[in-house]
């Protein structure tokens, strides 16, 4: 079996996603395009010789609808040649993408492939895809649908986390974030989003609060409390959980993902399309997984994952320099660094989706850069991403330097 | 036209009135024949070129009650002897066009093309209410007696004739969805704000307004057939419909942990039904309908809900031979808030009622007890001031005996010790004589032993009410050894007055709902040492079905009432007869922590002064061991939750302490609530049949301990195949 190859990553920087947000102006197209143009431009691509694009977006819907993966492809100068295919898994279809992306090299079918994902939150907006999940009752009552950030509140009671544990996290969150952009960690892989004249739009993740501690966090009130309690999603958690008495509300918008715009790319191939075309590997793909778990925790999902996908590399914990956990909400990652009994200074190194935002079906492929920047600025090895997603699920991925 | 069910005249104005009215039957209610003569009637409206259009109206004193329940009762036995004969295509087929007929009559009359309107008066439930929904136009009764309402649900079935598809094309989703859910008796102001009628007028002008509508050339067509109808809340996949569907399927969860299939069924119908033109809305309905009313839920809720509680609430168990007692005085012995909650619904329903107490002070007492809850239901507008007047009027409360003469039954509600009831007996005796029926209220004496001190046992015996009196609507009636005939009469003609529904029981101790109550509390109790986290025991009782956990109900009752009775039994029956576990916790609550329940505000909850309460923390000291909830298996507590109860039962059937699994049902849901879906503590084990309940049994008993050992009696029927309804009750054995 070929072995697949990361040979590049990029991705915008993050606008905050509301009307006032820097990248609001910028169509889901528009961020696409800035992200592969970047690696067609980065790696002296032709165009042509990419066998696929694969994009992930959570809500395709709009002007994110139809395919914006082809879209993406022609509008970035790739050649009509080039297809694209949109992918759909949620929070984790960034990295779903490049793992599809390598899954194609990995069968022999394509040489050179891109994964990605692009949202942009502000114009087309969560959940404007609509969906079965949370509204036919056929799967909404077996699988104790509940909005995710009562998830998390669940999560948070059942295992103990009090609102200073959860607060304390994000405050670390947003002071790691800090000292990896003041120090240009993520200089290499950021691409500015510009205008049409060239006019740069925003070269920097704008949702971050360097300032946060826990006296402006304690402020803040929980966000999940009410809608739990006048529509019945504290019974449905308790009832899924029913050793619970009564659900603590933990979670704030300060210690939960940002609701952000930004797209990111991936280049993905095997050994001889990156000889053939000049390019120098800089991780391979150890191993992929994914995995359904409780849907009522839901975002449990990158326990029962690692837990697999370790498996499936033959590797153990302790073999894993670098973890990249997406911080959808501060108690998933506490959830982890418990179950795993990990060291926090190797997870989330450089902040994560609570300082920066979660451009939801981007991030997967936005974490997988993060951690190939790092696993090369620090000369470690191994490095494992892995995001909660919706409905219960898990994706995660090893990647080792090469 | 045949007609036998309706008269049907046309006026000069060219409008047909059609009025039901059933002969020989108090109420009209939907049978296949009346589905007969609606069909002709609307063929011979559409037929006649000089009939404008119809009204529909009743020659009751009520439109009608809905579909003939009795009707219906049967679906999942003719399922199973559908599948059994045609095989499974042809029978989901069959039941199908079987149990959508009525939706096909009613959505024929519909879109006939001549207006139908209906004109109501009294109750017009379920079915009848689904009638009147199809009619183009409705006009009720602006009088207390008039109600609409769809109550399908409260004995497992949903609205299947319409129901569900025009009320969420009349309401909100929301509204739609909770009316459809809690089956509501709705009032015609109410009703006319919701749009579930058109116009409310004196009773005297309904059918002259439904007419009226016909005649000033109301439309034959429903706005849900018009080109340009919008659904009340729009579409489901819109902004609007993520606001609602979510929160719907939650809140189904939360009211019904998810243990009824007929809500469940609701929420489909409307969500599916949303997205149809009306036609297949409708036989979406249908599918849903057909799949509900073969449920066993369904089957076992009509068969104890409904016809079991009407039967037993008609004195299914009155010796016939006893002539009618004509209760019209009674006196009550004990103005406590036992005695004063009798009086209050013995006054209330007309008696007129003696209230004695030790003396005047203590008497009045249980007037201002009366006082405050015919009060309440005042400023509830369920009642009115002068009925309040009537009331309080029929009531005399006094320390003299003297008062009692020519009381037709004399109830004693005094605190339980022997000798103190058998001074109250003699005291009343001596005034009203030996003759008049007296009984008493207590729940832990036997009726036989207390009759030996009273100068005629035979016209002893026991009424046993539940607390709170005036919601709880059981009564166990307690046979003495003795008790006569009369006495049996007279009791249950009491309760009828009063409308509480009896059960009649043979003398035993814990009589026969708290026997099971003891051991669904006594679960809980061990759970707790086995090392449960507190909070799953209570979630996961209610998760079985039941109305609070036991710890919460433990509290309510009291745990040092429970620890004085776990004393006493120790010292009647010995040292093996009480659980070591349910010792060691009691024990610990009440004499190690001084935790007596709700009443000293610490009981396995702490009770907050904002009326909200709490695990009491300091419970983890009782854990043997700390069990990990991810590792416990919540059906198999489920189970033990239920099959404590039922083997209890199934004990108190084997020895005649009740002889009638009818009342062993009505008794399990309405004294303590047990799992009203499942029809029943006996309805229970026969639902999931003998056999596997006494192989359930052997297997908790393996893990758990004795406690859950079947009775020799139920092995005995396991090994014959044979189920409570049809070894006690051949004739009812459909469920």
């Amino acid at each position: 079996m070929p072995d697949a190859f990361i040979y590049d990553a990029v991705r915008t920087p993050r606008g905050r996603g509301k009307p006032d947000g820097s990248l609001h102006e910028v169509s889901s197209l528009g961020l696409a395009v800035t992200a592969l143009q970047a690696v067609r431009e980065r790696n002296k691509l032709a165009g042509p010789e990419i066998d696929d694009v694969i994009l992930g977006c959570v809500d395709p819907v709009g002007e994110a609808g139809g395919d914006i993966a082809r879209a993406a492809a022609i509008s970035s100068g790739y050649s009509y040649k080039v297809p694209g295919v949109q992918i759909n898994r949620f929070c984790a279809s960034g990295l779903d993408s490049v793992n599809f992306a390598a899954g194609e090299i990995m069968s022999g079918q394509h040489d050179l492939a891109i994964g990605g994902g692009v949202e942009s939150m502000s114009r087309v907006g969560i959940g404007a895809s609509g969906g079965a999940w949370p509204v036919d009752p056929t799967i909404a009552i077996p699988s104790y649908f509940m909005p995710q950030g009562v998830s998390a509140d669940l999560i948070a009671t059942k295992y103990g986390f009090s609102r200073d544990d959860v607060d304390a996290y994000a405050v670390e969150s947003q002071k790691r974030a800090a000292k990896a952009w003041e120090e240009g960690r993520f200089k290499h892989s950021i691409v500015p989003v510009k205008d049409v004249n060239g006019i740069t739009l925003l070269d920097r993740d704008e949702h971050m609060r360097p300032g946060t501690d826990m006296q402006s966090l304690a402020a803040l009130k929980p966000s999940f409390a009410f809608y739990a309690e006048q529509g019945g999603f504290d019974a449905v958690a308790i009832q899924a959980h029913p050793e619970v008495e009564k659900l603590n509300y933990v979670h704030h918008a300060g210690n939960s993902s940002g609701i952000v715009d930004g797209a990111a790319a991936v280049l993905v191939g095997s050994k001889e399309a990156g000889e053939q075309h000049g390019l120098k590997p800089r991780v391979k793909i150890r191993a992929y997984a994914n995995i359904g778990s409780d849907p009522a925790l839901m975002l449990t999902g990158p326990v029962d994952v690692t837990k697999k996908v370790l498996h499936r590399a033959g590797m153990t914990i302790a073999d894993i320099d670098l973890f990249e956990v997406n911080e959808a909400f501060a108690a998933v990652v506490l959830r982890y660094l418990e179950a795993f009994d990990l060291d926090p200074a190797k997870v989330n190194v450089n902040g994560g989706a609570i300082a920066m935002g979660h451009p939801l079906g981007a991030t997967g492929a936005m974490l997988m850069g993060i951690a190939i920047d790092e696993l090369e600025r620090t000369g470690k090895s191994t490095a494992l991403v892995t995001l909660c997603i919706g409905a219960g699920m898990g994706t995660a991925t090893i990647v080792e330097r090469v | 036209m045949n007609l036998v069910n309706f008269r049907f005249e046309t006026g000069a104005d060219g409008v047909a009135l059609a009025t039901w009215d059933m002969p020989e039957r108090t109420m009209n209610v939907i049978t296949p024949e009346v589905m007969d003569e609606l069909e002709q009637l609307i063929d011979t409206v559409v037929a006649a070129p000089d009939v404008k259009g119809c009204v529909i109206a009743s020659g009751k004193t009520a439109f009608s009650g809905g579909a003939d329940l009795s009707m219906l009762q049967h679906g999942a036995a003719q399922y199973a002897r559908a599948l059994k004969e045609q095989g499974e295509d042809a029978a989901n087929k069959h039941f199908f066009e079987f149990s959508r007929r009525l939706s096909l009559l009613y959505r024929k009359l519909e879109t006939c093309g001549k207006p139908f309107a209906v004109a109501i008066h009294g109750v017009c439930l379920g079915g009848a209410f689904e009638l009147a929904l199809a009619c183009h136009y409705r006009v009720m009764a602006d009088d207390e007696k008039t109600k609409v309402g769809l109550p399908e649900i409260k004995v497992g079935l949903f609205p299947g004739a319409g129901g569900t598809q025009r009320v969420s094309r009349i309401m909100q989703t929301g509204d739609a969805l909770q009316f459809l859910f809690r089956g509501d008796q709705i009032k015609p102001r109410a009703a006319l704000g919701a749009k579930l009628v058109h116009e409310i007028a004196p009773k005297s002008e309904i059918v002259e307004r439904a007419r009226a509508f016909i005649v000033n050339g109301g439309k034959a067509q429903a706005p849900w057939d018009a080109k340009e109808f919008k659904t009340p809340s729009g579409r489901v996949f819109s902004p609007t419909g993520m606001m609602i569907w979510p929160a719907a399927n939650a809140i189904y969860r939360r009211e019904t942990y998810d243990n009824y299939p007929a809500a469940k069924a609701i929420l489909h119908a409307v969500y599916e039904g949303l997205q149809l033109p009306m036609d297949q809305a409708l036989t979406v309905e249908s599918r849903w309908f057909a799949h509900i009313l073969r449920s066993k839920e369904a089957a076992a809720m009509i068969r104890s809900l409904f016809l079991s509680k009407n039967e037993l609430d008609k004195g299914a168990h009155r010796p016939k031979d006893v002539g009618p007692t004509n209760l019209k005085k009674i006196g009550i012995i004990g103005a406590g808030f036992m005695g004063a909650g009798v009086g209050y619904i013995s006054a209330l329903n007309g008696l007129d009622v003696v209230l004695i107490d030790r003396d005047q002070e203590s008497a009045d007492k249980g007037v201002v007890t009366i006082d405050k809850l015919i009060s309440s239901s005042v400023s509830k507008g369920r009642a009115t001031a002068a009925d309040k007047d009537s009331l309080m009027a029929r009531v005399v409360a006094t320390a003299d005996y003297a008062a009692l003469k020519g009381c037709d039954l004399v109830l004693e509600a005094v605190f339980e010790d022997r000798a103190v009831k058998a001074d109250v007996t003699k005291r009343a005796q001596e005034v009203v004589g030996a003759d008049v029926i007296f009984a008493s209220n207590t729940s832990t004496l036997p009726i036989t032993s207390l009759a030996e001190t009273t100068q005629k046992p035979e016209n002893f015996i026991g009424i046993h009410f539940f607390s709170p009196v005036e919601k709880m609507l059981l009564v166990e009636v307690i046979l003495g050894e003795k008790t006569s005939d009369r006495a049996l009469a007279t009791a249950l003609d009491f309760v009828r007055i009063i409308k509480k529904t009896p059960i009649v029981v043979n003398d035993s101790r814990g009589f026969f709902a708290n026997r099971c109550v003891l051991n669904y509390v006594r679960e809980g109790q061990i759970m707790l040492v086995d090392g449960v986290p507190p909070a799953m025991i209570e979630n996961v009782a209610r998760m079985a079905g039941m109305p609070v956990g036991p710890l919460s109900l433990n509290d309510e009752v009291a745990l040092d009432l429970g620890w004085k009775i776990l004393q006493a039994t120790k010292k009647d029956l010995g040292e093996g007869s009480v659980d070591p576990a349910q010792e060691r916790v009691l024990r610990f609550m009440v004499e190690e922590n001084s935790r007596f329940g709700r009443k000293n505000g610490k009981g396995f909850y702490d009770y907050q002064a904002n009326g909200t309460k709490s695990l009491w923390p300091g419970l983890s000291a009782l854990a043997q061991s700390e069990l990990d909830p991810d590792t416990l298996d919540v059906a198999e507590m489920k189970q033990r939750f239920l099959v404590t109860q039922a083997v209890e039962a199934a004990r108190a059937m084997a020895e005649r302490v009740v002889t009638d699994p009818r009342e062993a049902d009505v008794g399990s849901i309405l004294g303590f609530g047990f799992a009203p879906f499942t029809g029943g503590v006996i309805s229970y084990i026969d639902g999931m049949g003998t056999k596997n309940f006494v192989a359930l049994c052997d297997k908790l008993a393996a893990t758990y301990g004795p406690r859950f050992e079947p009775p020799q009696l139920l092995r005995d029927m396991a090994a014959k195949g044979e189920t409570f309804y049809g070894r006690f009750m051949p004739q009812k054995m459909a469920a």
